[in-house]
């Protein structure tokens, strides 16, 4: 049944080919028996030598506006032939039922927790003063996972690799570093001297200018090397952690009791007051990221098949790269480190849509992170009454669910 | 026609390739030979603006690679490289959907499925279109990459050792669809080979290269002779007379 829908659906684009049934032998012998059509629609098919060329193939025995080869040998499916970023129906149909599924499961925890727990009656003034209060810790989870999801999956593209995160490249542990050094070298209120909108952007910006810094430098002129700007960036993360680590040392356990909460990534760590700021921007890298999802797709085939394909593999790779660091420095800033929420969404992303297509990867890991995101700040507050810090459960329950979908499928 | 004037590249302070100037006839197989490190590679993906020449200038269809937008030198040649490796799971189809890139940017249209089709039918991967990469052989697999370029419809197309990893029968396979590849959709083929007996009896031109210099370009019937394949070799080499063409014996 469904075999027969396919052609009722999109009927007369792709009947013109449906040399499907036909032996090599055949196709071979086209040329020789047509050349000039064989020649426009093949040899030097520019744009517009293809189109009648290919309508008008005397050799062929195929009516237009049939499907089923009628001389050729029997095929079970004469499904027309089609390039989708879906290797199969099942696929597509998996894809969709994911999809809503997905939906399904963060408006359910979207509701839970504006709702769940709510001391006053349901529909009452009260009620929605509550939900009011907690939209803010939504949104700051939107757009967590906005950032979290599309830097990752681009910085994976960009890079050729799946297995790492874009907080390689030392986000976190600068992040870590000046909120230690804060605290280090004012005290307490140190803590309170890096919140404010200024402080935010001044943040952000030294966490893009030192990425950006890193790859204008490593990946291009001598060096040109992938490989060696991670690892310098792995090299000055870490770093950048010892001098954090040392610094922690030496501070009284009061102050180290204060920092340790702040470099937890945690929902409620957000302030309001950036999210005018942090949203815009946010918008508007995801966007550009979204409209240069065709050109990822080539990215992710690596250098010199990008640069077959016309590309310019150095510069597309940088402006991904910036992208994703402006992501990365918003979410940190935000919400402070969350080292393995962006992998999970992105390694997840990539197992359920079984897709190389960024235009629907992209948007999967961004419901896949919302959903854990949402989940784990449902159990957080609901369960263990705020004990904790959401990225704990994310790493515990995320982590095994991470285990059992890459074990059973076998590959990344 | 492909042309190079005086074309180098320097590795490191010991190691440099050129200054090597030659025309490459256009249409026909051109097949590059000569010992390892002898420069062949570097030639070709110079060529295919892959590797940045260091001096000289090279043209392809009257076009300057280098200074002409990386874009439209997508349409006029396409480049396979030796090892290709991808991150993305893709289908045969989806892979040489990708060759139409510098046509569609992505979004295939009609035409685009049709020289998808067309690619895909040539190198005989009908029934295998739909199958994932890591479930092919590596002939097959191979023959997916060649198709891919193919698809991307440029008069010339640059291989790097296509045969490399394949067996006689599929070697055998793969230089006739090259060979059709020249002769029915009249493409330029230039192609690294490692076995000189395959350029005999496939290439149309021969460019013997060795220790980064052009020592011989000529047709297979000038270059398969004792003395030039000694020279090229380094390595004493007899011809004899083969049921199809000349063939080197150097076991």
């Amino acid at each position: 049944m469904s075999e027969l829908s396919i052609p009722a659906v999109t009927p007369a684009p792709f009947t013109g080919y449906p040399r499907r049934g036909t032996t090599p032998e055949l196709t071979a012998a086209g040329p020789v028996a047509d050349p000039v059509a064989r020649a426009g629609g093949m040899g030097t098919g520019r744009p517009a030598a293809v189109g009648p060329a290919r309508t008008t193939p005397p050799g062929r025995k195929t009516p237009p506006g049939r499907t089923t080869p009628p001389g050729g040998p029997a095929r079970t499916t004469p499904s027309p032939r089609h390039s989708g970023p879906f290797g199969s129906r099942r696929a597509k149909v998996r894809y969709l039922a994911l999809v809503g599924g997905l939906v399904v499961a963060a408006a359910l925890f979207t509701l839970g927790n504006l709702a769940y727990d709510n001391p006053m009656e349901f529909g009452s003034r009260g009620f929605w003063l509550i939900a009011q209060m907690r939209v803010e810790s939504i949104v700051v989870m939107l757009v967590v996972a906005a950032c979290q999801a599309f830097a990752t999956v681009s910085f994976q593209t960009a890079t050729n690799n799946r297995i790492i995160t874009p907080s390689i490249m030392g986000f976190e542990s600068l992040f870590v570093l000046v909120q230690t050094a804060a605290v280090f070298f004012f005290g307490v209120a140190g803590v309170t001297m890096v919140v404010g909108v200024g402080q935010f952007f001044l943040q952000a910006g030294l966490m893009v200018a030192f990425a950006v810094l890193l790859y204008s430098w490593l990946l291009s002129g001598r060096f040109g090397n992938m490989h060696i700007m991670l690892l310098v960036g792995v090299v000055l993360g870490g770093g950048m952690g010892a001098l954090s680590t040392f610094m922690q040392r030496v501070l009284d356990p009061n102050e180290f009791d204060v920092l340790t909460a702040r470099l937890f990534g945690n929902i409620s760590n957000a302030q309001g007051e950036y999210l005018p700021y942090a949203i815009p921007i946010v918008l508007v890298c995801a966007g550009l990221l979204w409209s240069r999802a065709h050109r990822l797709n080539v990215l992710a085939l690596g250098r010199d098949a990008t640069n077959n394909l016309g590309l310019n593999h150095r510069r597309e790779t940088m402006i991904v790269l910036t992208l994703v660091s402006i992501l990365m420095a918003m979410t940190t800033s935000l919400v402070g480190p969350m080292t393995f929420l962006g992998f999970l969404v992105a390694t997840l992303a990539y197992q359920f849509t079984d897709t190389y297509d960024h235009r629907l990867v992209l948007p999967v890991s961004f419901l896949i992170g919302y959903t854990v995101l949402s989940g784990a700040y449902f159990v957080l507050r609901n369960i263990f009454y705020a004990a904790g810090a959401v990225t704990i459960i994310i790493e515990l329950v995320g982590g095994l669910v991470f285990l059992i979908v890459i074990l059973r499928k076998g590959r990344l | 026609m492909i042309t190079l004037e005086g074309v180098t590249k320097h590795y490191g302070e010991e190691a440099t390739i050129g200054p090597i100037s030659v025309e490459l006839p256009a249409g026909g197989i051109t097949a590059l030979v000569g010992p390892n490190g002898a420069g062949k590679s570097t030639i070709l993906t110079m060529i295919g603006r892959l590797l940045q020449v260091d001096e000289g200038r090279i043209e392809v269809a009257g076009q300057d690679i280098i200074n002409t937008p990386s874009k439209a030198v997508a349409r006029i040649l396409s480049i396979l490289r030796q090892e290709n490796h991808f991150i993305t799971r893709l289908t045969v189809r989806q892979l040489v959907g990708f060759g139409r890139f510098p046509y569609s940017k992505g979004r295939l249209t009609q035409e685009d499925e049709h020289h998808i089709s067309e690619a895909i039918d040539f190198l005989n991967l009908g029934p295998l279109e739909n199958r994932y990469l890591d479930q092919l052989s590596g002939g097959q697999r191979q023959r997916a990459y060649v198709a891919m370029v193919l698809a991307q419809n440029t008069d010339y197309v640059l291989l790097d050792e296509p045969l490399n990893n394949l067996d006689m029968q599929h070697s055998v396979q793969m230089m006739k669809q090259l060979r059709r590849a020249a002769d029915e959709l009249g493409r330029t083929v230039v192609i690294v080979l490692h076995d000189i007996n395959f350029a005999a009896r496939y290439a149309d031109w021969i460019l013997a290269l060795n220790d980064g210099q052009v020592t011989e370009f000529g047709p297979p019937a000038e270059i398969i002779t004792n003395e030039v394949l000694t020279r090229v070799f380094n390595t004493p080499v007899s011809v004899i007379d083969g049921p199809e063409s000349r063939l080197a014996v150097y076991y």
